[in-house]
């Protein structure tokens, strides 16, 4: 059990640069046993929580990737065939009862992630990531497991969970989540970094990133994202580009305006939108950056 | 996380806590009217936070609240206005001092606080953006119309929606175009539940159906892909040369927003408005109301092309996708720039399956496309139909089940 304070510094020593609230909604995490729903635009961090989560508990990270089509065998688990069949055929003329209870024991069972999260002896973070794109069936079935956190394997029983892991589900809005997965976590909306914090965020993740230049970044960033743009940059974008300078030796924005243009395809990411930023608009947006 | 000092009696603690407790409730049912999808659940938690010392520190109190409470991103974003009305305006600060006292009970703030409590329950209106309920007298008067409705919905069938003169009439259409909303969501997902056989053995499954069997395949499984149901984008036009028809198809929409799984709906006149959520008040005759206000054009004229704009650049990564149909429900009539029109119908046909797009005028006698915002969306449309009587709409209903 951390404070809020501790946790915001903790968050600071895994690389994660987190605003207040954000420290706020993990206290509440761990107070009430309840999982944090993140939704924001697409880059702006979301993964990166949970894999911060995981070092400040000093613990393992189980990610649950959703898809369409994403179902129970593929999410939670699923016995395996392949052995089964080659252990029936090997005790072949056996007592049936014997076989079947050697064949549907937990040496043939295949853990995914869902299962292995509620299956260690130390509480591990459990991400699912991108819950919008699994389909309105696998949502309601994962609204059953975060309530009991208990399995139900018909042929082996009910497994109860070892220890309730953090749970942290994200989200692009790509579809609408129910309201019930809504109402049973707690909500945290990221929205895209403010300049200082965004600069933090550059020194913290790209070695050789200097004070002035990463603030230079930031604030240029913050200027493309006011731009009409398809495709609206994320912070990932942002540590693409600033490693890209750092790696072209730019100390300073204003020294090497021609490899800042050139290196804008690391933040725009359509033909539209590079055409939209020409080099004046560039040159104009450089001139805004102190 | 604890941030009283002193433990108070368990006495004072009893009668703290159903001061608290009551005025929580009435936050609550504040958040409930507010919108918010409050359970018993997260009251429990927000006691349980209170309790934890959050209570003495309303800026924390604040953020911890808005992160149980909120399900959503408008939730999240109108949060702190509806807590700072409800509890900051009422000074948490100086009861939440309580907490941690030991004479709390003879505390006079916390007297003032019983009276303050009992508040609520009388006017019932603390935050500004509520929605007051009211919902028997509207819920009778809907369920009258349904009954009349019935049999005479052929009669205006033909009928232009124009020449819908008395407010019967009107109430009838508007009846027959939410009945007409529901048959085409039954037609459209009854595909889904005619199977064909799969198009493809699942080896695993069979394996493991026949794991009985020692591992023959005597049954197989098959796999078909599955069908998903249809996602429907409406986009109506509400400005003032579409005013004879807004009516019918704002009942349209409120039927196809309550009945198809996937759907979405946006105004335009000379901005674009998402209504979806105002939309999907259960009561037709409320959600109306509150289109009402948004369908009123800011000056005159139809922006189609600017509308269409915000559509592709906020709001289309969210809500189309490959099996989305486009319902553009407009006369036509742009004022804006009609090139600018012409690049986002190309920018929208790239995003969604089909483009549908009803003009309620394509139905009068001798009208030709000559609008100039409709010559430059044509080449874009994959459907271009008449929307002027129920017949009409219903005529659509074979093609959308087709998509």
């Amino acid at each position: 059990m951390k404070t809020r304070d501790e946790i915001a510094q903790a968050l600071g020593a895994a690389g994660y640069v987190a605003d207040g609230e954000l420290a706020t909604a993990i206290s509440l995490m761990q107070l009430l046993r309840r999982p944090l729903l993140l939704e924001g635009e697409a880059g702006v961090g979301k993964t990166e929580v949970a894999k911060a989560l995981a070092v400040v508990y000093a613990t393992e990270l189980i990610r649950l990737q959703c898809y369409e089509g994403l179902d129970q065998s593929a999410a939670l688990y699923e016995w395996n065939y392949q052995r089964q069949l080659l252990s029936i055929q090997a005790h072949h003329g056996a007592d049936a009862d014997a076989v079947e209870d050697r064949i549907f024991s937990e040496k043939y069972l295949l853990e995914r992630p869902l299962l292995a999260a509620i299956r260690r002896d130390k509480a591990p973070v459990l991400l699912i990531d991108e819950i919008d794109r699994a389909d309105d069936e696998f949502e309601a079935f994962l609204l059953e497991l975060l309530s009991d956190f208990q399995i139900s394997i018909p042929e082996l029983g009910t497994i109860k969970a070892t220890s309730i892991p953090h749970v942290v589900l994200t989200s692009n809005g790509t579809r609408e989540l129910s309201d019930a997965l809504r109402r049973r976590c707690l909500y945290h909306y990221v929205d895209y970094p403010d300049v200082e914090r965004e600069a933090r965020i550059i020194m913290a993740r790209i070695d050789g990133a200097g004070a002035s230049l990463s603030l230079q970044i930031a604030r240029m960033v913050e200027g493309i994202r006011k731009e009409e743009l398809r495709k609206v940059p994320g912070v990932a974008e942002t540590l693409d580009w600033a490693a890209a300078l750092v790696g072209l030796n730019v100390k300073d924005l204003h020294d090497a305006p021609e490899t800042v243009h050139e290196t804008l395809m690391c933040l725009l990411k359509t033909q539209e939108d590079r055409a939209r930023v020409t080099r004046e608009v560039g040159e104009r947006l450089l001139g805004r950056v102190a | 996380m604890s941030c009283c000092g002193v433990s108070p009696d368990i006495e004072d603690i009893n009668e703290l806590s159903r001061l608290v407790s009551s005025k929580l409730a009435a936050f609550l049912r504040t958040l409930r009217d507010s919108g918010f999808a409050v359970g018993l659940a997260e009251g429990r938690d927000a006691a349980a936070l209170m309790a934890a010392g959050y209570a003495a520190r309303p800026g924390l109190l604040r953020t911890a609240f808005k992160h149980l409470f909120s399900a959503r991103k408008s939730d999240w974003e109108k949060f702190d206005g509806i807590f700072d009305a409800f509890w900051l305006g009422k000074r948490v600060r100086s009861r939440s001092v309580i907490t941690g006292t030991a004479k709390a009970a003879n505390n006079p703030s916390l007297k003032s606080l019983s009276g303050h409590t009992a508040e609520p329950h009388a006017d019932g209106n603390m935050a500004a953006d509520q929605i007051p309920s009211t919902e028997g007298a509207d819920h009778d008067r809907s369920g009258e119309g349904r009954m009349e409705g019935a049999s005479a919905a052929e009669n205006i069938a033909e009928t232009d929606f124009r020449y819908l003169a008395d407010s019967e009439q009107i109430k009838q259409a508007h009846l027959a175009a939410a009945r007409l909303a529901r048959a085409m969501r039954t037609r459209l997902t009854r595909r889904d539940l005619a199977r064909r056989r799969g198009y493809r053995i699942d080896l695993r499954r069979t394996i493991h159906g026949n794991i009985s069997r020692g591992g023959v395949p005597i049954t197989l499984v098959k796999r078909q892909r599955k069908q998903k149901p249809l996602r429907l984008v409406v986009l109506l036009d509400a400005s003032g040369s579409m005013s004879m028809y807004t009516g019918v198809f704002l009942r349209f929409i409120h039927g196809v927003l309550d009945e198809f799984r996937e759907a979405e709906a946006f105004l335009f006149h000379t901005r674009l408005a998402h209504v979806s959520d105002a939309m999907k008040e259960r009561d037709a005759g409320r959600a109306l109301d509150r289109l009402s206000i948004m369908a009123q054009g800011a000056g005159g004229g139809t922006r189609i092309g600017e509308s269409l704009q915000t559509f592709n650049r906020w709001h289309a990564a969210r809500v189309l996708h490959s099996r989305s149909c486009v319902m553009i429900v407009s006369d036509g009539y742009e004022t804006g720039d009609v090139a600018l029109l012409g690049r986002e119908m190309a920018t929208l046909g790239r995003r969604c399956r089909r483009i549908v797009w009803l003009n309620p005028m394509m139905g009068w006698q001798g009208y030709t496309p000559e609008a100039r915002g409709i010559k430059a969306a044509l080449p874009y449309i994959d459907l271009y139909a008449p929307a002027n009587t129920l017949q009409s709409l219903t005529a659509l209903e074979p093609y959308l089940a087709r998509l």
